[in-house]
């Protein structure tokens, strides 16, 4: 081996390969099968980065992880849509297979049969989480399933207008915004407490629980909407489903979810699945992947792709959504979780999650200064009013060694939203209530704050 | 899952540390919830079992044209769960993931490098969301120069589905612009066609016949005349990179599939991510956020001025994100255009080892995938899908079929950088032997495949009547 040479091991050919190929080929060299290219830098390559080896890319990619505070080192109360569970083992286990993980998207169904035996699994178990008839094989993430929701809401009424609950969080009815103003639709917010809904609004979008923790009144909302003849889209968190009524019990029309608490790691932000279920009747206008069970020409169960006339390959500018990807790894995740939970196991985060996250609760509103400025069931996060500032308080958990909550102050005066899960400790909760505690209206009791900014 | 049994678990969690909180009443608990009963050995020899039903590029040759199934380096798996980044928070502050928006912002610059586009975002999710960002970029660009005119997007007739579906859901009218007999865009109906209603034209280059388009400098200079702009959809970058560079060839956005390119594993059918580029004047307009570089070495989430908005919850897929980058680390500058150059060699291979039998729609070079046509087999009652299926017998993927939807019973083949000469030699014997089938044997090519655990699947009846979840419910 030549030392002038650079050599890849994911590039196997070598010179004398290459060379016997262009020959066969007929050409004098790889230039002459380049020419058809405009516009030639040359011999002036990008300017990258320089080169490293598989050592020196472990060394590089450690120390930038060490730059990033981790919630397995660090006591996390962040929550607002991504959220810290406990994943078994067996789950990463799985997704790790090369079988699964290197496959395409299953359009050869004969060599397909695992990816698409799981799907349909995906399917089955989501619907029955949600209690709704039919799934499809996964959005991007929560938010676009919303906005996915809400535009076929629009196909299925025939309306263009899309009424927002004001408790929605803010990220999604942006990226709402985003998917719908193009297509001339509107979208505007309500509060629960006066809906206006008329006979242009396709849908209500609802979230429970909502931006700020809380359960949402979904008896009233139902009605108002059904009344209308409008289509009622509820988003939720699959882990509180665990214990609290599904959306289909709730009357959804269309429910939509953050896979990600199932077991998918937070890896800040992504990659992470959006589920997507409905009623039967709109089957046909559902976006996204959707797989059936069928039979081979030996009579015996498969599974297959179907429905695909809705979809971008077949009917281009006429498809349901331009969507191709299903998250189908990420999916693959939510199946073996929800498989190794159970109805026990899932019932016991749940409850885990709601016990811990109380007792915080009651913990910090006996602070003096610090309150629960909103009333009713919370789940898993709940709003704090703080005496100061949530960005100094957030300062302060830092220098603690602390992560989060989230600062809402644009939203509810000093509020800060405070996310407690299974997987935070008693000895947890009790150190940010002691580091909650050394901060008064008056600042800081002691400990002058010493961190960044 | 059938093999519930009331009473068994695959998990066990520890008991609550805190004093017992009082249940909310009960009319809000649900009363049922079904799901598998089953001890987690069950869970995993299912699953492996599973597993072992698929071909998969650690498993199998996958030369599935337009999909760039390369060869996913296992160490991009190690890096991305680490404690560091699989388990960091998407709204912890900026400072404390300073480690992960470094990498974002190095990824950002990285790929401009690439592709010759200064700016990127790195926050849609897939090819499809990416093409969408870029729509309706091109809609913000022109809505902010007061030109709202412009309701027609040209795709051409051999594009991916995902284009014009893109273009429909920025609120586009679809215009479609045929191609020529050379396999390239047909300039004078593209003449024919444009106006200053075009917003856009959407391109994929090389196109998804293989080919690099020989006009594309006119192309381009046509739609810039007539005030529009020049979308790349950057599926077929595995066959340019470190050879060309997209902005000075004339596009003003584009989107690369890091699932296809940039190597990371395709799962089955996502997560991928689909990074958008965009020229200096397109810039303001990217999704947010982006990744920004303080003087003081800083880094921080940022919007883009005019941004276009948010098309996902948090900040794009990152896991797949930090994947890329540590592909393109391990490969450097020189490594990005052996990747190509290997690309090319093995298609132009494999096209002049099979012509002699089948048909080649155009018989020229070919850039990193090749198309051939079953059109000579058709006498004898053989389909492009005969051939796809016999060659599942060999354990071979099948290649892309019956797309672009301009070549007759097509069969479009991406051999990837990352196969070695003897499996393209084993691989372009087994196409041979099946030509010769075709013509001895049809019916054992009709009939396959063989040895997989189903034969050809009845996809009409799965239509017909839908069976899309465990029955019973």
């Amino acid at each position: 081996m030549t030392q002038d040479k650079p050599t890849f091991p994911y590039i196997p050919n070598t010179d004398k390969d290459r060379e016997a190929m262009i020959q066969a080929i007929g050409a004098e060299s790889v230039d002459h099968l380049l020419r058809d290219i405009t516009g030639t830098v040359g011999d002036k390559l990008p300017s990258l980065l320089p080169r490293l080896s598989e050592m020196e890319l472990q060394r590089d990619f450690r120390s930038l992880a060490s730059k990033n505070r981790n919630v397995v080192q660090y006591p996390s109360f962040l929550g607002g849509g991504a959220y810290h569970h406990f994943i078994p083992a067996a789950v990463k286990a799985i997704t790790g297979r090369g079988e699964l993980a290197t496959a395409y998207t299953p359009y050869q169904p004969e060599v397909s049969q695992g990816t698409l035996q799981i799907i349909y699994e995906f399917q089955s178990l989501v619907s029955q989480l949600m209690d709704m008839d039919v799934a499809n094989a996964g959005m991007y993430d929560g938010s676009t399933a919303i906005a996915e929701a809400a535009l076929m809401a629009c196909r299925i009424t025939g309306r263009t207008r899309i009424a927002v609950l004001n408790s929605l969080p803010p990220r999604h009815i942006e990226v709402l915004r985003t998917y719908t103003e193009a297509q001339g639709l509107e979208v505007y917010t309500v509060d629960s407490t006066s809906i206006s809904i008329d006979d242009f609004t396709a849908c209500l979008v609802t979230q429970t629980p909502n931006y700020f923790g809380y359960v949402e009144p979904m008896d009233k909302i139902e009605r108002i909407v059904h009344s209308h003849n409008a289509l009622l889209v509820i988003s939720t968190d699959p882990i509180y489903l665990g214990m609290f009524e599904s959306p289909g019990a709730l009357g959804a029309d269309i429910a939509v979810s953050e896979g990600q608490p199932l077991g998918i790691p937070l890896s800040f932000g992504g990659p992470y699945i959006g589920l997507f279920t409905c009623k039967t009747q709109f089957l046909r206008q559902m976006p996204g992947r959707i797989v059936g069970k069928t039979t081979d020409t030996h009579n015996r169960d498969g599974y297959v792709l179907t429905l695909q006339t809705r979809e971008q390959h077949i009917r281009r500018e006429r498809a349901t959504s331009n969507i191709c990807t299903s998250e189908a790894l990420v999916g693959t995740a939510v199946v073996a979780y929800l498989a190794c939970m159970g109805p026990k196991g899932l019932r016991s985060v749940a409850e885990l999650t709601y016990q811990k996250s109380h007792y915080a609760a009651k913990q910090i509103s006996d602070i003096p200064g610090y309150s629960l400025p909103l009333k009713g069931t919370f789940f898993q996060e709940f709003v704090v009013e703080c005496p100061i500032s949530p960005k100094e308080i957030l300062s302060q958990l830092y220098t603690d060694n602390l992560i989060g909550g989230m600062d809402i102050s644009d939203t509810v005066h000093n509020g800060m939203l405070v996310c407690v899960t299974e997987m935070n400790t008693r000895q947890e909760i009790d150190s940010l209530v002691e580091s909650l505690s050394k901060i008064t209206s008056q600042g800081k009791l002691q400990d002058e704050y010493s961190g960044p900014r | 899952m059938d093999r519930s049994v009331p009473g068994r678990t695959g998990a066990f969690l520890a008991e609550s540390d805190v004093p017992k909180q009082e249940l909310p009443p009960k009319e809000e608990l649900r009363k049922d919830l079904k799901l598998p009963e089953v001890s987690e050995g069950d869970v995993v020899r299912y699953f492996t079992n599973l597993s072992q039903m698929n071909f998969s590029v650690d498993t199998n040759y996958y030369p599935l044209g337009s999909c760039t199934m390369k060869y996913n380096p296992k160490i991009n798996d190690e890096l991305a769960s680490l404690e560091g980044f699989a388990h960091i928070h998407p709204l912890e502050q900026d400072w404390e993931v300073q480690g992960a928006l470094e990498l974002m912002y190095h990824l950002q610059s990285s790929l401009s490098q690439v592709v010759g586009l200064e700016n990127a975002s790195l926050s849609t999710m897939a090819g499809a969301q990416g093409e969408l960002a870029g729509m309706l970029m091109i809609r913000a660009y022109h809505r902010a120069n007061g030109d709202e005119q412009r309701k027609i997007v040209l795709v051409p007739d051999s594009a991916h589905g995902t284009n014009p579906a893109s273009a429909s859901m920025a609120g586009y009218q679809v215009v479609t612009v045929a191609s020529d007999d050379m396999g390239n865009m047909d300039l004078n109906e593209l003449k024919r066609l444009v106006s200053n209603e075009v917003a856009g034209l959407m391109l994929t280059l090389p196109n998804t016949l293989g080919l690099f388009d020989n006009n594309i400098h006119e192309i381009c200079n046509t739609i810039h005349e007539y005030g529009g702009l020049v979308y790349g959809d950057g599926a077929n970058m595995n066959a340019l990179m470190g050879h060309t560079l997209m902005g000075p060839l004339g596009f003003d956005v584009l989107h690369l599939n890091l699932h296809k390119t940039f190597s990371t594993p395709h799962g089955g059918g996502g997560p991928g991510a689909g990074p958008i580029l965009a020229s200096a004047r397109m810039a303001p307009f990217l999704p947010t956020p982006i990744v920004a570089k303080s003087h003081s070495g800083a880094y921080s989430l940022v919007s883009p001025q005019n941004s276009i908005g948010k098309l996902g919850g948090f900040h794009g897929n990152f896991g797949v994100l930090l994947r890329a980058y540590a592909y393109i680390r391990s490969m450097g500058s020189q490594g990005i255009r052996e990747i190509s150059s290997n690309a090319i060699i093995n298609a132009n291979y494999i096209l002049c080892q099979l012509k002699d039998y089948y048909d080649l729609p155009y018989d020229r070079l070919c850039m990193h995938e090749v198309i051939i046509s079953a059109k000579w087999q058709k006498p004898y009652g053989i389909r492009a899908l005969d051939i796809a299926k016999r060659l599942i017998d060999h354990r071979i993927h099948p290649p892309t079929m019956y797309f672009p939807l301009t070549v007759d019973e097509a069969l479009m083949i991406e051999p990837t950088e990352t196969e070695s000469k003897e499996t393209i030699d084993h691989f372009i014997e087994v196409m041979r032997e099946i030509a010769k089938e075709a013509v001895n044997d049809p019916q054992l090519l009709k009939e396959a495949p063989h040895y997989t655990p189903n034969t050809r699947l009845d996809e009409a009846k799965a239509a017909r009547k839908p069976n899309l979840r465990w029955s019973g419910q």
